[in-house]
């Protein structure tokens, strides 16, 4: 079948009938249960732990606390090596902490025979602290007058300010925290400011990992995205070679971003060391993986535009002063992509001026989340173009066309050049599926007339990078292993996590090699032992980078297979073909099938040919970067004086380039919008302000969507053609989610005349806003 | 990982209430949808479990005719209750909270009278039950007493249960009188899988004419430190049409009688702000249910 196909997921029988194994499921009987202690304040110090106590609970084998652990530095982050030291990832974790910097920050471990007895033994577990004030905003992180971390003076992990020259040239400077509403201290570009929650994941398979030692290996079995660098920080948080670790990644039940960063490996290997190997596991629970694992970050933006008489955009201003949490596993990777891509989208005329900040805070590490940085930025960018839009009467959809990203554009930072760009077809496809004019003005009229009922119309756009390059490597590796009977294992270290690359690497293959995909076995489980290196599943580079590496290796067997053919039928290589799995000469005679050719050339017993198992292995190096582009559209109404919205509708339009498997990528918009809903309407993780605990660290209280909650999801593609992407194709995992929480503000401007600045639109929220909009009594 | 001491599991009620009067630190367990969640919050700790689960005399309803009490056994799940007409017809608001109870699946095994029992001021059946007049049968081994639900609840999390000793063992609601309807609205964040931020039931009887409230009863959820009937602006609204006007009053004066708390759940300012607007809407809906209309 091949490329752009509805080819059904791999792994979509396993899966549904609980066939798939996930990590849990395969944790050994035997293994002992590994539990950490959690801090109970979220700054300060341990001064002393005692595990007497605990060490008598029946069933408890072993307790460590941050007094025991060594004392390496390592990154967490899912983040490819770099050889260049100054871009290196921040080293700031050790496996346990007596220095607390959250509040359930690991400070000690049990293992035991079962969960029960790992639980009790650390209830009995007695800590001595030293308490500083919680900091829960850049703010008073920076004032506090506390570091979190002795590198980071003031807190402020990092920082990055700029001016964009009207010839495009980025001229960085050193700025300086602020809260200011005017950006840069410039008197012309004073901002409006927006607040951005954090969000949680909220996978459905939760953190875990086992470990024991085999064959002279520490062997970890873990839901990971990026195994080769996962190896790597272990390596380096335990002190041992990378060879004497092996990662196995089995099924993954969801990741998002999560599942890139180091969790519980590092203290997994080490305890499975000092316990001669025995297999330990770490099970998070749910409430665990809200406070330890990591978080989308919160955002303070203040954005300012001036738009000249025309409808352009004269100048823009942005600060970001970004809440990294405890450990900031990204550095300021993610600060940074937000507020480039402000003057990416819709670049300035004359003056662009940016700020960012990623400050420590004491709060859950902030990290990857699906759309790295980009809704947050969107929400601010989105929302005030709508703003702008109302105050001069224009129409948002027109204020944006006169503004937006052109085909050819040169990315100031990156220096590559926006080759396919299908906006303009985006928002006519839009406009048109959800009858843009008309129902602005229809709702219009109804809203004259109905006071507890409001309806609206909002929209908004988004551009997203679809790979890192050039700012960190893009590497990607395959293997391809032809069997005699004409099928092929294919090996890639790029996770499935659930977005179905797999099944498109499978489309790949069958594209070049002519070999269905049900001949296409793709092997889903990654180990670091014998899985070609890539850089991990994150960004949305699959297929774009992997898909590259996936392509140029298919190429490689096929070429492969048409030379062992011309060999064995005595042909001349350059004239033979590949239909339909088997050899053709040009003039269309038949020689063999790949079958054939595998079986003949594996045994043959020859004097002059070589026996011959076929295989393929090749690495990519991807030099290049594509804007994936989209739009969406909400309809909706409000019942003001409850402060409920209902969304009616959502049209998502995207410009992903060649869609390559049209179900698969429907799919993958479906949830990306579903998540960004829950970013709009209902998720925030809050905090108690006095102790720094999260309030709402559970499924009931963190309020993600349920399938009640989620409308209609009407989904249409642009298929442009993206010159660098291996089949024309461009990024999708991430985008869906980016535009929505701009465009249901924006309708609730629409329905309301009230903007809202903070997120989530909840009714508390809302009713606060109508109450002072005099729309409630 | 459950800190489960022992279970007993006893065949019938006697021996359950003998069982209950010789471990008055065993925990009775039904549909277990608290129970378990406390068990790994480590709120229970070692702990004897008496499940009443598969006690069939503990479960069902029981109904004869309009003249006589509907009789809702504690171990009746929301979702057998939700599918009774029964309920449907005299108790609409009580058939239309057993639906808005967590989910389809916990619906199938959490019982009415663990939701009762537990005291939650969020409980979903609470406000149905206090506006159709609910009488509670608390049974132990050697006695039985009968308690208005009105006088049930306590405070938060507290009832007038004592605690290990007695055991609810019949929910009794009166005949309702012809010419009544009534209606519950549970307001969440979201449309399902949601605690309460605010309920509320409204029970009326309206005249032969259909025009005036005879009888009015509104209680809520989560608008104060119990589950609460508002009697004040029941005795006020007697007599009153059924206009729009009516429900403004109702929605405004009802607020002297509640004490919804500000919490990081939901604001101090957004349940009185519900409270004035649900009480309206759940009004409307009783009227329409007794076959009246509000007039404009």
């Amino acid at each position: 079948m091949g490329i752009k196909s509805n080819v059904i997921r791999l792994d979509a029988v396993e899966k549904v009938t609980g066939a798939a194994k996930y990590t849990e499921d395969l944790i050994p009987a035997n293994a002992l249960v590994g539990k950490t202690l959690h801090s109970t304040i979220a700054n300060g110090e341990v001064v002393a732990i005692d595990i007497e106590e605990a060490l008598k609970v029946p069933g408890v084998v072993d307790i460590v606390t941050c007094f025991d652990v060594p004392n390496h530095k390592y990154a967490t982050c899912g983040h490819p090596f770099s050889l260049d030291p100054s871009h290196a990832d921040v080293k700031n974790k050790t496996i346990l902490t007596s220095r607390v910097r959250y509040y359930g920050d690991e400070i000690a471990a049990v293992v035991a025979e079962d969960h029960l007895a790992a639980q009790k033994a650390l209830e009995k577990i007695k800590v001595e602290y030293k308490v500083f004030e919680p900091v829960l905003t850049p703010e008073a992180a920076v004032e506090s007058g506390n570091d979190l971390h002795s590198l980071s003076p003031r807190n402020e992990l990092a920082r990055m300010d700029f001016q964009i020259t009207p010839d495009g040239k980025v001229d960085f400077y050193k700025g300086e925290f602020s809260t200011d509403p005017h950006i840069g201290g410039h008197k012309d570009l004073k901002g409006t400011k927006f607040y951005v929650p954090p969000q949680q994941h909220c996978h459905i398979e939760n953190i875990c990992c086992f470990a024991y030692i085999s064959d002279r290996k520490i062997v970890i079995v873990t839901p990971n995205q990026a195994t080769h660098t996962l190896r790597r920080n272990v390596a380096e948080a335990v002190g041992l070679p990378i060879g004497n670790i092996r990662i196995v990644k089995p099924y993954m039940g969801g990741g998002f971003g999560n599942k890139q960063d180091t969790y519980y490996e590092p203290l997994a290997a080490f305890l499975t060391m000092r316990l001669g190997g025995r297999c330990i596991s770490f099970t998070m629970s749910r409430e665990e993986t809200f406070v330890n694992s990591r978080t989308r970050h919160a955002m303070d933006l203040w954005s300012a535009v001036s738009v000249n008489d025309k409808g352009r955009i004269t100048k823009k201003g942005l600060r970001i002063n970004s809440y990294s949490g405890a450990y900031g596993s990204n550095g300021h990777a993610i600060t940074a992509y937000a507020v480039t891509n402000y003057f990416q989208l819709y670049p300035a005329l004359e003056k662009q001026v940016g700020e960012s900040a990623t400050v420590y805070t004491t709060m859950p590490s902030a990290a990857a989340m699906r759309g790295y940085g980009i809704p947050q930025v969107d929400f601010a960018m989105e929302c005030q173009m709508d703003d702008i839009a109302m105050e001069h009467g224009w129409d948002p959809v027109e204020f944006r066309r006169k503004n937006m990203m052109e085909k050819g554009f040169l990315d100031p930072f990156d220096r590559f050049h926006c080759a396919s760009n299908g906006l303009e077809e985006c928002l006519d496809k839009g406009c048109e599926m959800i009858d843009w004019k008309e129902r602005r003005k229809a709702y219009d009229e109804f809203n004259k007339k109905s006071a507890g009922i409001k309806k609206g119309v909002g929209m908004a756009l988004f551009a997203y990078k679809t790979g890192v390059y050039p700012i960190q490597l893009e590497t990607a590796s395959c293997r391809i292993l032809l069997n005699e009977d004409g099928s092929v294992q294919v090996q890639v270290s790029a996770t499935e996590l659930g977005q179905g690359s797999d099944t498109v690497f499978a489309q790949m293959v069958s594209e070049v090699t002519t070999i269905p995909e049900d001949k296409v076995f793709v092997i889903g489980k990654q180990d670091t032992d014998t899985s070609p290196h890539d850089a991990g599943a994150y960004a949305s580079r699959q297929t774009y980078v992997s898909g590259s590496a996936v392509k140029q290796t298919a190429e490689i067997l096929r070429q492969k297979i048409l030379n062992r053919a011309a060999l064995l039928y005595n042909e001349d290589e350059e004239k033979l073909n590949l239909t339909y799995e088997h050899v053709v000469a040009a003039d269309g005679t038949v020689l063999g099938s790949i079958a054939d050719v595998a079986l003949k050339i594996q045994y043959i017993n020859d004097i002059k040919i070589d026996s011959e198992h076929i295989t393929a292995e090749s690495t990519y190096t991807m030099r290049n970067n594509a804007f994936s582009f989209g739009a969406s559209f909400v309809d909706l109404e409000v019942d003001v004086s409850i402060g409920k919205i209902k969304i009616n509708r959502v049209v998502a339009v995207h410009d992903s380039g060649t869609i390559l498997n049209p179900q698969l990528a429907s799919a993958q918009v479906h949830g990306g919008v579903a998540m960004g809903l829950g970013y709009a309407l209902s998720e925030q993780m809050l905090f108690d302000g006095k102790t720094g605990k999260m309030l709402n660290d559970n499924l009931l209280d963190y309020k993600i969507p349920t399938s009640m909650d989620i409308p209609p999801i009407e989904v249409a593609f642009i298929e442009t053609y993206e010159p660098t992407g291996p089949f024309g194709n461009k990024a999708l995992g991430e985008p869906p989610l980016i535009p929505q929480a701009p465009a249901v503000r924006n309708a609730v401007l629409h329905a309301t005349g009230v903007g809202i600045n903070s997120l989530p639109l909840t009714s508390d929220h809302l009713i606060r806003a109508f109450s002072k909009a005099g729309l409630i009594e | 990982m459950y800190d489960i001491k022992e279970i007993y599991q006893p065949s019938n009620l006697s021996e359950t209430l003998n069982l209950m009067a010789s471990n008055q630190d065993g925990i009775v367990i039904s549909g277990g949808t608290d129970v378990l969640i406390r068990l790994r919050e480590r709120k229970l700790k070692e702990c004897k479990l008496i499940s009443i689960h598969k006690l069939k005399e503990l479960q069902g309803i029981s109904y004869k005719d309009s003249l006589n009490d509907m009789i809702i056994y504690p171990g009746t799940c929301f979702e057998e209750i939700h599918s009774n007409t029964m309920v449907e017809k005299n108790c609409h608001c009580l058939w239309q909270a057993a639906n808005e109870v967590g989910s389809p699946q916990i619906r199938t095994v959490a019982t009415i009278g663990g939701n009762v029992c537990n005291g939650a001021v969020s409980a979903d059946s609470a406000p149905s039950l206090l506006v159709l007049n609910a009488e509670l049968e608390l049974t132990m081994a050697h006695s039985k007493r009968s308690v208005p639900i009105r006088e049930f609840f306590t405070g938060p999390g507290k009832t007038v249960l004592e605690k290990g000793k007695e055991l609810l063992t019949a929910i009794k609601i009166p005949a309702v009188p012809e010419g009544s309807g009534s209606y519950y609205i549970k307001f969440g964040a979201r449309n399902a899988l949601e605690i309460s931020t605010l309920g509320c039931a409204v029970f009326v009887t309206l005249n032969e004419s259909k025009d005036v409230f005879e009888d009015f009863r509104i209680a809520f959820g989560v608008a104060a430190p119990t589950p609460i009937r508002c009697t004040q602006i029941e005795e006020r609204v007697k007599g009153l049409p059924l206009t729009r006007e009516t429900l403004k009053f109702i929605g405004n004066e009802v607020l002297k009688e509640v004490n919804p708390r500000d919490s990081w759940r939901a604001s101090k300012q957004l349940r009185i702000q519900l409270i004035r607007e649900l009480s309206q809407r759940a009004a409307e809906g009783a009227v329409r249910n007794a076959g009246g209309a509000i007039i404009d």
